[in-house]
Order: C-alpha cells, then structure tokens, then sequence
C-alpha cells in the first residue's frame, strides 16, 4: 500500500495570551489515501479550520501544534519556512470559504493563477505562466477563459470566483487540497456544481481532500470518510455510511436528528418527525477538564454513569462497521445510540 | 468586501484623476499649490524674463529718509513686479520665487523622507508583527512624547555654521515627521495583513517579499499619497516659521520665512506693508492650496468618504 498523502499523529494545538494558553485541539490522528476525500465535521469552534491551518502550518502567532503532521511525505511541523513555502501551493493546497476575499482585489484572475504558477516554477515564462492560467481555467468551467483571466474577482459571480479559487489552488497539482468551507457562500444549485467540480478534479488528479463543513448535506454528497470533532477532540471517525447510519457517538447522533432530511420518515403517530436541537451550547474549552467534553450536554451520560464526567474517553473501535473500515468512537457507551435517545 | 470598495477597484485606474477634477476645491488648491511651485521652479528663469536679479541693491528707488521704497504697493513697477525690499531695494520678486524654491525643496525633501520611511517601517510592523510591531509602536509613542517643534529649535541652533543649513533641516522634519504616518500605515497594513487573500497568497506559497509587494503596498499606495499631500503644507510652514524665528536658513539664501521676519518692523511702523503681504500671501497660497488639494486627494482615495456621485 502506498503512503497515506496526509498523516497527522496526535495533533494538539493550543493558544497562548496573556500567559494563558488553551487547547483547541487535542490528540488528533487521522490519515488519507489519495484519492479519498476526508470530511471534517463539527460545530463553530470544535477545531475543524484551525486543524485545516495546521496542516498547511499557517497558524496565528498565538498558536502553537504539538504531535506530527506528514503531507506528501514531508514533516510540516519541523519544516522551516522555505521548506514550507516550497510545499504550500505545489503539495498541499487550499480554497476557502469567500472567494471574494480570498482573490486581492487589485489583481485580475490570471495573475492569481499565473502567480501561484510561477512561485514553483521560475523557469515558467509570464506569458507561459498566463497560459497555463488559461487552461486551468478551462478545466474548472469558466467560459471564455481567454477573456477571463483578464478579468478582476470582483466582475466574477460568487461561483464563477470559486471556480477561480479553485483553478488557483489545483494549478500546481497539489497531492492534497484542503477545501475550508469551500460551498458555505453560495447558494445551493452553484454548491452542487462546486462539489462535483472538486470531486470531477480531484479523480482527474488522484489527489486527496480534506473537506471542512458543518454541512451534512455537502458532506453527504462528497466524502468517503468522516471525522466528527467535538471541542477539539476526535468524536467519531468512520466511513460516511458508518456515520450516516449507525453514529456510535451521541453528538453525532445528536447531529443527524437536527439535520433537516428530504425523506425524513414519519413517526408512530404518522407525524412527521422534528427536527431536535442538541441541548447546550458548544463546550468552553477553558472548562474542558476531567471526562468527555460532550457529558454536559448528552443524553445518555446518566446511564453511563459517573466515567462520563472523570474520564476522558479515548477513540475505540467499534465492530458495528457496516463497510470493513475503519470505525472509532470516544464514547463510553458500549452500543450504538438510537435516534430517539439521544433527544430529550 | 464591500460594495464601494468593489467600485474602487473598477474605477481605480481611469477615474481617480476624474473625481479629484470634480472636486472644484481640490482643483483650486492646486492650483493654488502649482503655480508659486512652477514660479519657483522656474526661478532664474522668471528673474531673467523680469530683468532682475535677488542680490542686486537699487538704493535709487528708495526714499533717502529711512529707506522705504518709492512709489505705490512697496515700489511696484514694470521693472520691479512686486516692488523692492526696504533699505537695501533688492528686487522682491526675485527674492520671493528664489524662496519659494529653497523652502519647497526642503518641505518636499523632508515629506518625502518621511513618509518613505513611514511607509517601510509601517509596512514592516503590519506584516510582520508580533516584537516588530511592539518594538516599532512603542518607539512611536516615544517619539510623540517628544516636543518635536522645541527640538527642531533647539537643534537648528546649535547647527555648526560648516554643516549645509538645508540638508540638516530636511532630515531634522523627517526626523520628527516620520512618526504619524508609520502609525497609520502600520495600523493599515496589519489590517490588510489580516484579509483572506493574503492569506490565499501565503497558502500558494508565496515569499514575504511577494507579499508585501504584490498583494499590500497596492491597497497601501493612495494612503502613501494621502499622506505626503498632507505631511507638505505642514512642512512649507513649519520651515518658514523657523527661518522666521531665525534658525532656519541663513546668509543670503532667500527665504519665505526669513522675508516676512525682515519685514516686521516695516509692518509695525506702517511704512512698508507691502514688505510683509506679497511673501505672505505666497505662503498662505502654497500651505492653503496643499491642504484643500490633500484633502481632495484624500477624499477620492478613501472610498469611505466619496460622496454618492
């Protein structure tokens, strides 16, 4: 078997101000074949995008990463910068969540492209450079890429720039794309044209994807493999059926009922179900300490028990896969949760 | 981003030129500014053209008893256009365009010294942060702290009369000048430091170097300008206020300044108000023409405050 393109083992990665500092994530590991598309899932503030950063190792100042993280076989966490320059953009790539923020507003579309081009290549002539601009332009959709590239973010649709965004982060072939929120800001026909542009790409190009959403619809269409995070702490990893179909951990079963289905079924009194909101709100993580972070608000840690709120509880294997993948869990209970249960 | 922003980048290239034309104060102001600016450039120029020269004494045209000039307005003439200088009637319409000359050359040098400086200091702490940006700001309030006019004073004093009286004084400004404008572009760079596309910029891979230039001096470049427009009228006055104390430029370099400070007495007495109001009115010209036009300016770059036209 062929290296995993992204390994990240036991990341922690904490803030520090004021001589204060917290973890925002914690004891993360996780890896992804080419090919595969790994789905980061979680609430504001569970460490979905701060792990995105990490692996690109664009961090805030506040911010430090413990553990190992090996993109494309190369140590980011030990790499010094050129090292990591030379990764960014040609290994590992990003698109983010605004298009429009994320394209300078001086600049027109090719020079994004043909800039990204050029900082892996120097052998590339500006005018090769803004060839293969145009190309990569092609590739993503945009019509009359010619005339396009000469264009400035701010003439593009909100589609049309993320298909930019797009040709900008993939122009250099990375192994592995980062897509931060990349549909959040476009309304639902273009998030579907959006995903399976990623998807129809990432085929062409084997490469591997780590999609960070809070959006079970697009995860649904686009993943192979989920990672649930709950207050920077892995709360379930598993195929996308293992998720979707047999959640061994409450919050994530907590996550399905409040999410809104097409064919949601009809309950006992032949009443639509509704959807149920989990209790609370996100842990603190400056109260996070002894036990699981999501005890407070579960239903089912009074029939736990006092480990619940004394003992963290570690990702374990559950049998219950239904595909032969891999399928984890940091829960102490030791069946699957129902729907029913976990709302109260 | 937003709506008017998206309109300033549309309209950047074409249109900038065009809404200062439409502000008729700006439009004024410069001229106000370019024409003793031109007149003082073109300074030998314009004297050869008038048939004078700044040294010359023409003793003949003043009134033997106390030497106040001859005739209406200070000695006005088709020879002399702005009337000569009491006791000595040098002509004063040379002395004024030679003075525009030497106190514009060192506002201009001071400014452009400073907002130099300002600009890769306060691109520097923007981009970088973290110590540079402590280290930077606080040298900043520091140098607030300082009375910068007493010791622009107090410096020019002491200057030993072999140093060149006009470098000392540009970089003395620049000195002292420096300061507001690194605050305000370091406080804008760390702002665009901050937005997503330089952060695009820097997950392509791109080099500090890249950065800074490519995607944050073109959102910095009209506050530069700004800025300069602003920081000159300011200079133009504080360096004729210290050739008025006295510790400006000295010997026989005309002066604005040093011209109205010579012409007190004259105003005082009442025998030659002329002396004082030509240079005067030159001043005001250039230090009221340079704030309207840098108000202007500031006004067409900075989308905040463009008016619904």
């Amino acid at each position: 078997m062929p290296d995993p393109v992204l390994q990240v083992e036991d990341l922690s990665i904490s803030f520090t101000s004021g001589g204060v500092s917290a973890d925002v994530v914690r004891d993360l590991s996780v890896t992804l074949d080419g090919g595969r598309t790994l789905a980061v899932v979680g609430e504001s503030g569970s460490g979905k995008t701060i792990t995105g950063r990490a692996i690109m190792q664009l961090l805030p100042q506040a911010a430090s990463a413990r553990g190992r993280i090996v993109v494309a076989g190369r140590e980011m966490l030990s790499a010094d910068e050129r090292e990591l320059r030379r990764a960014r953009g040609s290994d590992v790539a990003m698109v983010f969540q605004d298009s429009m923020s994320a394209l300078s507003p001086y600049l027109d579309i090719g020079a994004h492209i043909a800039q990204a081009v050029r900082l892996h290549d120097r052998s590339v002539s500006r005018r090769a450079a803004r060839l293969r601009a145009v190309e990569m332009l092609e590739r993503v959709g945009i019509p009359e890429p010619a005339d396009a590239v000469r264009r400035f973010p701010h003439e593009f649709s909100g589609g049309m720039r993320q298909r930019a965004v797009i040709a900008m982060a993939l122009v250099n072939r990375p192994a592995l794309l980062i897509a931060d929120e990349p549909t959040t800001a476009l309304d639902v026909t273009v998030q579907a044209q959006i995903l399976a542009l990623l998807r129809e790409l990432q085929q062409e190009f084997g490469m591997a994807m780590l999609l960070i959403s809070h959006d079970f619809g697009v995860v649904a269409s686009a993943a192979d493999d989920v990672l649930v995070l709950y207050a920077g702490r892995e709360a379930e990893y598993g195929s996308l059926r293992d998720i979707f179909e047999h959640p061994a951990h409450p919050y994530t079963a907590g996550l399905r009922g409040a999410t809104p289905r097409l064919d949601a079924r009809l309950d006992s009194n032949g009443e639509r179900t509704r959807l149920r909101a989990i209790p609370g709100a996100p842990t603190s993580l400056r109260d996070a300490g002894a036990g699981c972070a999501f005890a407070p608000r579960c239903a089912l840690a009074d029939r736990v028990g006092e480990r619940c709120v004394v003992e963290v509880p570690l990702p374990t294997l559950r049998t219950a896969s239904t595909d032969g993948g891999v399928h984890r869990a940091a829960c102490h209970l030791d069946r699957l949760p129902t729907l029913e249960e976990v709302a109260r | 981003m937003s709506i008017t922003e998206i309109e300033q980048a549309e309209g950047r290239r074409s249109s900038v030129l065009r809404r200062f034309l439409r502000r008729k104060s700006g439009v004024a102001g410069l001229v106000m500014l370019v024409v003793p600016l031109v007149a003082g450039l073109c300074a030998p120029l314009l004297v050869r053209l008038e048939g004078q020269d700044p040294h010359t004494f023409h003793t003949d045209l003043l009134d033997p008893d106390g030497g106040r000039p001859l005739g209406a307005l200070g000695g006005v003439s088709a020879d002399h256009w702005l009337g000569v200088v009491p006791v000595t009637g040098i002509d004063l319409f040379a002395q004024i365009v030679y003075g525009i000359r030497s106190s514009l050359f060192i506002a201009f040098g001071a400014s452009i010294l400073a907002i130099v400086v300002a600009a890769v200091l306060g691109t520097a702490m923007g981009y970088f942060g973290g110590w540079l940006n402590a280290v930077g700001g606080r040298l900043i309030d520091f140098m607030f702290g300082f009375p910068g006019l007493m010791f622009v004073i107090a410096i020019m004093a002491i200057v030993p009369p072999e140093m060149p009286r006009g470098l000392v004084l540009v970089l003395v400004l620049a000195f002292f000048g420096w300061t507001v404008p690194a605050r305000i572009i370091g406080a804008q760079a760390s702002a665009i430091n901050a937005r997503a596309f330089v952060e695009a910029a820097r997950a392509t891979g791109a080099p500090a170097s890249q950065i800074i230039r490519r995607e944050m001096l073109p959102h910095l470049f009209g506050l530069v300008v700004v800025l300069f427009a602003m920081s000159l009228p300011a200079n133009v006055s504080v360096v004729a206020g210290l050739s008025f104390l006295g510790v400006g430029l000295r010997g026989d370099v005309p002066d604005l300044g040093k011209l109205l400070s010579d012409s007190l007495p004259w105003i005082y007495s009442g025998a030659d108000v002329w002396y004082m109001l030509f240079p005067g009115a030159v001043v005001f010209l250039i230090v009221f023409g340079a704030t309207l036009a840098g108000d202007a300016l500031r006004d067409v770059l900075d989308v905040r405050t463009e008016d619904a036209a």
